[in-house]
């Protein structure tokens, strides 16, 4: 069979799987008693197994195979969960996502095979038990196999147990005046298809292209949702002649058989005699199957597991689609150009010269906002992914961690259900992995010096993300040493990165900022955890590249804090449009704090740098003309228009000429050939056509 | 704005290339026409800040933000005088990023065969204009400095 056509399918759901397993496995760790969890296990890895196998990756299936039996032997009491036994199945758990990377680059498995896991899965399932579990398994498995085969013996034609209403009679009394031929199906799929919702959707459509299907066992829906065995039974009217119908079905793909007849209706009415009869053949039916098939499922108690969990899985997942993220990129482009030409409708309709004021044509402009600011935000929400399909791996990497260093900490997150846009989610797992890493690592002081400084043994990592207005913050918290200023300083003077002279005129804060500049670490060992020096300065960058801001905080002894701003969306955002000399310009609406009008005699010099005193506080003023290279205007203001704009808890003025107003924009990017520094971020098109470039403020600030 | 097509004298040979004929100052320069996508006429240009000085600034082309050079000032000539006969050569390398040159004038397209193209002269190596051709065009009694696109665009300016 050819498998290559369900392998991103079975992709996705082994990462489903193997992230179960990996959530699963660290509450175990935790109570090696609790059933639920080692059935869950048990599922898993027994849907791996199966799909791996289905696939044809045998060395997967046999490594998957004997994590199962283990389990097997622990639900059944046989043996206990020793932390030995949690390891190698962590180690299992690796082997496994080494396979499926192989695959997801080349479609095969690789060739390694982890014989050693498996010997040690073994040794200590045969230790518990003193027996070999190897040949249990596949013993069930041939079972299962002859399952289906032997309950479709009984009778091949279930279409005739189907009943019909008294309204279904109508259509059949209608198909018979038209000399329409009524057919009973049943239709049985090999057991090797995978998709049995969409090979029961083929033969439902060639059916359809000759007659009308009336009536399906289970219903449409159900097989839909891929709630059956392996074969459905259809009431089927049409003018075609039984073989046409037969061949046609038996034409698509991983259909076994059609077995086909003519349709003696039964009707489905409480008063009609006639029912008794056929009811009962029913009940037998049902009843022998049923015997049957419990027969069966006491043989195999995995097999019924697994539909267990199948069905109660499929509920809790919403209808989704699958949809490219390309797609996604297209509308969102389209939604923008929308806008563009919103824009100029809206620009148009203000502007001097325009005759269409009335009322109506407001209001419609008044609706079309209404409506393209729904469709922005509708195809926003389509492109967010909650930020836990990123963090959910620190756990495991926490754990690991923790052995590793020999300190024992413990990962508390929150709020993993807050969204990010999809390009963001992607780019923000290492940055967050390096914090993490960094604040296990350097952060937390050794279980002894806790113990010693009178703090709790086990060292808490905290990762919080919550939305922020416009913004989603993602804070990564330790409470361990904190940073310590002295040491930043001195190795910043020993690296050369400052003079002893500035060194003595930074503060506190401006040292912190240091970190994050290239090649600094404070390690004092380097270890294969970090500390080789390609540490903050990377996560900066990358952090910048997102349009996002990260910002340090440490008390020395209690902790330090690391607050990753992001902004909620990439390509469309409310800006404030100001002039400065003729050139327009665009600043982020979610950087400005307030616009004040300063008095030129209020300027004040620091350091012969131009600052204004706000309300207690002291800002630097930017003059833009100045930094833009703007031709000056010869006009004198009394007063200067400031825009006052914040990055993290800095503040700065922008010194501009004039506002223009609030207006929403689509963030264009000005390409790669042009060398643009960092003080614009983009470029957007206004609504007469005109260009207006984005101020990035925190390059700015 | 008018198209390629629009420009009459287009000769389909089958073998040679075709090149759009294009005056900067006194000379002549042909560019591949497989890297043209557009040719458009002046329009206002919004100045980047600090960005090479030979990058007047980016056009807004049907939506698309574009990027414009000029080649007077790459080739270290005089600044551009506009005029109603400067044209913008919409150039894409690429499919996703195209780049605007801005020329004097676009006189015609010229079709050349391999024998009427000189390889630039290697002694002149050393001169950075070579870098920006790739060979000399034979053309009537005209000769045409075929543009090396590539390098004009990512290559570093002539002092």
């Amino acid at each position: 069979m050819d498998v290559s056509q369900y392998l991103e399918i079975f992709i996705d759901e082994t990462k489903e799987h193997l992230q179960t397993l990996s959530d699963q496995l660290m509450i175990l760790e935790q109570e090696p008693e609790n059933m639920d969890t080692i059935n869950e296990i048990f599922r898993a890895a027994h849907s791996l197994k199966g799909m791996a196998g289905t696939m044809g990756y045998t060395r997967m299936q046999r490594l998957t195979h004997d994590m199962e039996n283990v389990f097997q032997e622990i639900r059944s009491g046989n043996m206990k969960v020793k932390p030995e036994l949690v390891d190698v199945l962590f180690r299992g758990l690796d082997a496994l996502e080494g396979y499926l990377n192989n695959i997801l680059e080349s479609a095969d498995e690789g060739t390694e095979d982890n014989e050693d896991i498996i010997n040690t899965l073994n040794s200590i399932a045969e230790n518990a038990t003193g027996k070999s579990t190897a040949s249990v398994a596949p013993a069930a498995k041939s079972e299962t196999e002859e399952k289906p085969a032997s309950s479709a013996g009984d009778s091949k034609e279930k279409y005739s147990s189907i009943t019909i209403s008294d309204y279904e009679k109508n259509t059949f009394d209608k198909a018979k005046s038209e000399d329409e031929n009524i057919f009973g199906i049943t239709v049985y799929l090999q057991e090797t298809c995978i998709l049995k919702a969409a090979r029961a959707f083929l033969v439902f459509k060639a059916l359809e292209e000759m007659g009308e299907v009336i009536k399906a066992v289970p219903d449409v829906q159900d097989i839909e949702d891929e709630k059956f065995d392996f074969d459905f039974s259809l009431v089927y009217f049409t003018k075609e002649s039984m073989d046409k119908v037969k061949a046609a079905i038996e034409n698509v793909s991983e259909v076994k058989e059609a077995v086909i007849g003519p349709f003696n209706f039964v009707y489905d009415e409480p008063e009609a005699e006639e029912k008794e009869e056929p009811e009962k053949k029913d009940e037998k039916k049902e009843e022998k199957k049923e015997t049957h098939d419990t027969a069966a499922k006491a043989a195999n108690k995995p097999e019924e597991n697994k539909a267990k969990t199948k069905k109660t899985a499929k509920p809790a997942v919403g209808r989704t689609v699958r949809v490219d993220i390309e797609k996604l990129d297209v509308l969102m482009n389209l939604v923008s150009e929308l806008i563009i030409a919103k824009n100029s409708i809206v620009s148009a309709s203000s502007s001097e010269n325009a005759d269409r004021r009335d009322s109506s044509f407001n209001e419609q402009i008044e609706y079309l906002e209404n409506v393209t600011t729904n469709l922005h935000e509708s195809v926003m929400k389509v492109r967010m992914v909650p930020i836990e399909s990123v963090v959910n791996r620190f756990p495991r990497m926490i754990r690991d961690l923790s052995k590793k260093l020999g300190k024992k900490m413990e990962l508390h997150m929150s709020g993993e259900e807050t969204e990010l846009d999809r390009t963001v989610i992607d780019e923000i797992g290492d940055p967050l992995q390096h914090l993490l890493r960094n604040s296990a690592d350097h952060g937390l002081e050794s279980n002894e010096e806790r113990i010693r400084l009178g703090k709790e043994e086990v060292g808490n990592i905290y990762l919080d993300a919550y939305q922020d207005g416009n913004n989603v913050n993602i804070e990564v918290r330790d409470d361990g040493a904190g940073i310590n200023i002295e040491k930043v300083r001195n190795k910043a003077i020993e690296k050369g990165t400052i003079t002893p002279e500035q060194a003595e005129n930074m503060t506190d804060k401006e040292i912190v900022d240091l970190l994050f500049r290239p090649s600094f670490s404070t390690a004092e060992k380097i270890t294969d955890v970090s500390g080789r020096g390609v540490g903050l300065d990377v996560v900066k960058t990358k952090i910048e590249g997102l349009g996002g801001s990260i910002e340090c905080k440490s008390v020395l002894g209690e902790g330090s804090s690391f607050t990753i701003r992001l902004p909620l969306t990439l390509a469309i955002i409310q800006a404030l449009m100001v002039e400065v000399g003729t050139e327009k310009y665009a600043i982020p609406l979610g950087n400005i704090q307030t616009i004040e009008d300063v008095p030129i005699s209020d300027i004040k010099y620091v350091q012969t740098k131009e600052v204004i005193n706000l309300r207690g506080t002291v800002i630097p003023l930017i003059r833009l003309d100045q930094l833009l290279d703007v031709e000056p205007t010869d006009e004198q203001h009394e007063n200067l228009t400031v825009v006052i704009v914040k990055k993290g808890d800095r503040l700065a003025g922008l010194v501009v000429d004039d506002l223009i107003g609030q207006q929403e924009i689509v963030i264009k990017s000005i390409g790669n050939y042009i060398n643009c520094s960092k003080m614009i971020g983009g470029a957007t098109i206004l609504g007469d056509g005109e260009i207006a470039l984005i101020l990035e403020v925190n390059a700015l600030v | 704005m008018e198209d390629i097509n629009d420009i009459q004298n287009i000769e389909v040979v089958s073998d040679g290339k075709q090149y759009i004929v294009v005056s900067i100052g006194t000379e002549q320069y042909g560019i591949d026409i497989q890297y043209v996508d557009n040719i458009i006429r002046n329009q206002r240009i919004t100045r980047i800040p600090k960005a090479q000085p030979y990058f007047k600034g980016v056009i807004n082309l049907r939506g698309e933000i574009i990027p414009v050079m000029s080649l007077r000032l790459k080739f270290g000539l005089e600044p551009d005088e506009f005029t109603n006969a400067t044209r913008i050569i919409i150039i894409k390398l690429e499919p996703q990023s195209a780049i605007g040159i801005i020329v004097d004038e676009v006189r015609e397209v010229v079709t050349l065969s391999e024998d009427a193209i000189e390889k630039p002269n290697a002694a002149d190596a050393s001169d950075t204009m070579t870098q920006y051709l790739s060979g000399i065009g034979k053309h009537g009694d005209g000769l045409i400095s075929l543009l090396n696109i590539a390098t004009v665009i990512v290559g570093k300016e002539a002092v």
